[in-house]
């Protein structure tokens, strides 16, 4: 059945016949149409950001934490080139979101209009694909292929540009089942030959390890539940990356940590020292592999990706599987059970495995007088974990220091900008968490530099009553930054440090939220716990340790084996002959 | 699937390559690219290469199939093995990419260029490119009392070979097409 409509009622009517229910934006002329057509319905709620980056981060957030496709919605020129960061963002993350842009009225594109940008020129490069929609007729089709392309293979961000003169015409709608989705139908499912030569590897390996990464987020939480039987009944150990937290449980027995540039020891030295690498739905980014030459050199890889390009781009694997995670998990398990269970004795590696968790990396030198951000978060971690959480945060240390220190136990619940490190992205990414699961308790863990980044989004957030908690490790300073130029460029800070800050508390008043303010680790517990119980948005200006650096590290360009520990371990804190690799 | 559809010599699809991974030979390969005939697609493509540093050293594109909406892009590309695995797996998932072929490891094929030569001279050169012009086959669609425009179809070498023979002659200006190609043989 195809009705005649308006092409913005067609925006409307395409986002409720694709189940949307939450759109983040900002209007302006060359989107007014769709706000009028926003304005006169109340099925899709309209998020009104206060920055179009925030808008898409929202969306960010709101579609990792539900699985589902993010929605933004911006206008021309400006609201366009603001949009640009969450794109590049998403693309980098994988995270399906789906972005409309007004534009100049089609007899008017290329003649420098009033807020014209070359929008599908600038985002190309910056999107999975995008489209320029120049007929009504057109409309409704397009995007319900927006929708195919951003969710299908591996997710990631589409835009549909939308001249004025196109929401206004009129045209014909086509409802979802009518569109044909044309020829792009990624490979979900492995051979069976893939999967026995994965099973006989698996049968083999004497010293294998699990590398897995947000493919098996990304491929739904059916994803995780396969992973988790695999490893229990491999017995297998496992490692994460910074995007695939939680899709393995942090009380898992199999549970190494993260891995990579500020991974644990022993997660990394199992992938130095592994026979059998089984990366699951990760890509070897240079933040896990270091130096290549010397990337896990004894070992086979097998690697399961959706993604064709991913696929010996950075380490030639032994055995690639292009496929869907969960599909290719499914079907080893089944393998594997129906071949009788097979596996090496692997408890030599256990214990080698043992040896190298007994470094006790983690180990800081905690204080009675300042607050350790690594404290912070341990304390953060022990009064909230049993509670119904969602953690964003935003890039610096206390980023790194929050996937070392706080426990994941389901997917879905750690959102975090892993490709592009977009400082800015965690305050929004939490509002849009907040939007899709109103109950629950929803942390940004931030660095002050990061959160000033958007932090006009504290409107946002009284406005739409989100009680988004914004866990600020404020310690001065662009710690990461700092950090890099103690060990790397000779001391000389510049310009790493966080001056004129406002005072948060007076902030958070002046927006109309509640400010708290903690400094003395005595206080801290009861400071936490009145940010918990409040009902409303919270700054929490947790003031920390200044010049407090992120261990373990394997400086760029390194082996996993020389990895840096940290300064309680050179000062003997931790007894132990690894002291060499320092 | 997608789009991607190598065959033999790749690396992708089988876990017994035996290729020497980390030579690091430069290779030339021509790739058959089919896309959807839609705007912007050859800049979809091409910002690719040269978002992604690769190389192009030729490049042509037209509409092969007009019910179809099928254009077909031709690049002749250079790079490490590696390198020109990646370029494919990338090109073959731009979304209104149908399918790449690397002509260069799929078997024989066959390559061809048109170029247009414009000749200036008088006298024994003119004679002379005339004459070259006629060994290679080239056809002369212009003339004017002092000048020649030869027409010439065939491989990029020899091209190059009569452009070189040209140029003491009076070569004063060269269009070039760049290369198309098709696999030989009745598969499409
Ligand atoms: C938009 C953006 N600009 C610059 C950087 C580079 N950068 C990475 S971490 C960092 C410092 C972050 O400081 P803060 O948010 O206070 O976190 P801390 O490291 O102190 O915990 C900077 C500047 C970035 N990642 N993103
Ligand atoms: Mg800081």
């Amino acid at each position: 059945m195809t009705r005649q409509m308006t092409g913005a009622k067609m925006v409307v009517q395409a986002l409720k016949d694709q189940g949307v229910d939450t759109v983040f934006g900002y209007p302006g002329g060359a989107v007014l149409p769709i706000y009028d057509e926003i304005f006169q319905q109340n099925d899709i709620r309209h998020v009104l950001v206060r920055h179009e980056q925030a808008a898409l981060h929202a969306a960010e957030g709101y579609a990792r934490s539900t699985g589902k496709p993010g929605v933004a919605l911006v206008t021309s020129g400006p609201g366009a080139t603001n949009a640009v960061t969450g794109l590049t963002d998403a693309l980098l993350d994988s995270i399906p979101l789906v972005v409309f842009s007004g534009q100049v009225p089609t007899f008017m594109i290329g003649t420098d209009g009033f807020q014209e940008a070359d929008t599908i020129g600038i985002t190309r490069p910056c999107t999975k694909h995008n489209w320029l929609v120049k007929d009504t007729d057109k409309l409704a089709e397009t995007i319900h292929q927006a929708f195919h392309v951003a969710t299908s293979g591996r997710p990631g961000p589409v835009l549909i540009d939308l001249p004025k003169d196109v929401q206004f015409a009129d045209g014909e709608y086509t409802p979802p089942t009518k569109v044909k989705m044309g020829h792009y139908k990624p490979r979900v499912k492995a051979s069976i030959e893939e999967i026995n030569d994965i099973v006989a590897l698996i049968e083999k390996a004497e010293r294998p390890v699990f590398y897995t990464g947000g493919g098996v987020i990304n491929s739904g939480p059916a994803a995780s539940m396969l992973l988790r039987e695999l490893v229990d009944a491999t017995g297998f150990p496992i490692t994460s990356t910074l995007m695939g937290l939680g899709a393995y449980p942090a009380s898992g027995k199999g549970w190494l940590g993260m891995l990579g540039m500020h991974g644990l020891y022993e997660a990394n030295m199992a992938m130095h020292g592994c026979d059998l690498m089984i990366n699951i739905g990760a890509r070897f980014d240079d933040r896990i592999t270091g130096r290549i030459q010397d990337f896990s050199p004894n070992s086979k890889k097998i690697h399961v990706d959706i993604d064709p390009s991913s696929i010996n781009k950075i380490i030639h694997v032994d055995l690639p599987v292009i496929g869907d995670v969960g599909h290719v998990l499914e079907d080893v398990l089944k393998v594997w059970k129906s071949r009788g269970r097979k596996k090496a004795d692997i408890s030599a590696w256990w214990k080698q495995i043992e040896e190298w968790r007994e470094v006790r990396c983690l180990t800081y030198k905690n204080s009675d007088t300042v607050i350790k951000p690594q404290y912070a978060l341990q304390r953060l971690e022990e009064l909230t974990k049993g509670m119904d959480r969602y953690i964003t945060t935003e890039v610096g240390q206390h980023q790194m220091w929050a996937a070392q220190f706080l426990g994941f136990e389901d997917p879905n619940r750690w959102m975090t900008s892993g490709g592009l490190g977009t400082m800015g992205y965690g305050f929004p990414a939490s509002i849009g968490v907040q939007m899709a699961h109103p109950e629950s308790l929803v942390v940004n863990v931030a660095g002050e530099a990061s959160w000033l980044m958007n932090m006009q989004e504290m409107g946002t957030a009284i406005q739409y009553r989100l009680p988004v908690k914004q866990f600020i490790l404020n310690n001065e300073r662009l710690g990461m930054v700092r950090q890099w130029q103690q060990l790397l460029h000779g001391e000389r800070y510049s310009s790493s440090w966080s001056e004129a800050l406002p005072d948060f508390v007076k902030l958070a008043e002046a927006f109309g939220a509640k400010g708290i303010q903690c400094s003395d680790p005595k206080d801290l517990d009861d400071a936490i716990m009145e940010m918990i119980n409040y009902d409303g948005p919270v700054i929490f200006d947790c003031l920390v340790e200044k010049h407090e650096n992120c261990f373990p590290m394997i400086p760029s360009g390194k082996p996993h084996n020389e990895m840096l520990l940290g300064e309680a371990y050179v000062e003997g804190a931790i007894k132990s002959d690894g002291a060499v690799l320092v | 699937m997608s789009a991607l559809r190598i065959q033999q010599g790749s690396s992708s699809h089988s876990a017994y390559d035996l290729r020497d991974y980390h030579a690091e030979v430069i290779e030339k390969h021509t790739l058959a690219v089919l896309v959807d005939n839609e705007a912007g697609v050859l800049a979809r493509v091409i910002g690719l290469f040269s978002g992604r540093g690769y190389n192009i050293e030729s490049l042509t594109v037209a509409e092969v199939d007009h019910e179809g909406h099928r254009s077909r892009i031709t690049v002749v590309t250079t790079g490490t093995r590696d390198v020109i695995e990646q370029i494919k797996a990338q090109v073959g998932r731009i979304v209104p990419v149908h399918e790449v072929h690397d002509l260069t490891v799929e078997g024989p094929s066959i390559e061809r260029e048109l170029a247009l030569f414009k000749v200036e001279g008088t006298g024994n050169n003119r004679i002379e490119a005339l004459r070259l012009a006629e060994i290679f086959r080239a056809n002369v669609v212009d003339s004017t009392l002092e000048s020649f425009v030869f027409e010439m179809t065939g491989t990029s070498e020899k091209i190059d070979a009569f452009a070189e023979l040209m140029r003491p002659l009076g070569l004063v200006e060269t269009a070039r097409t760049g290369v198309a190609a098709l696999a030989r043989g009745s598969k499409a």
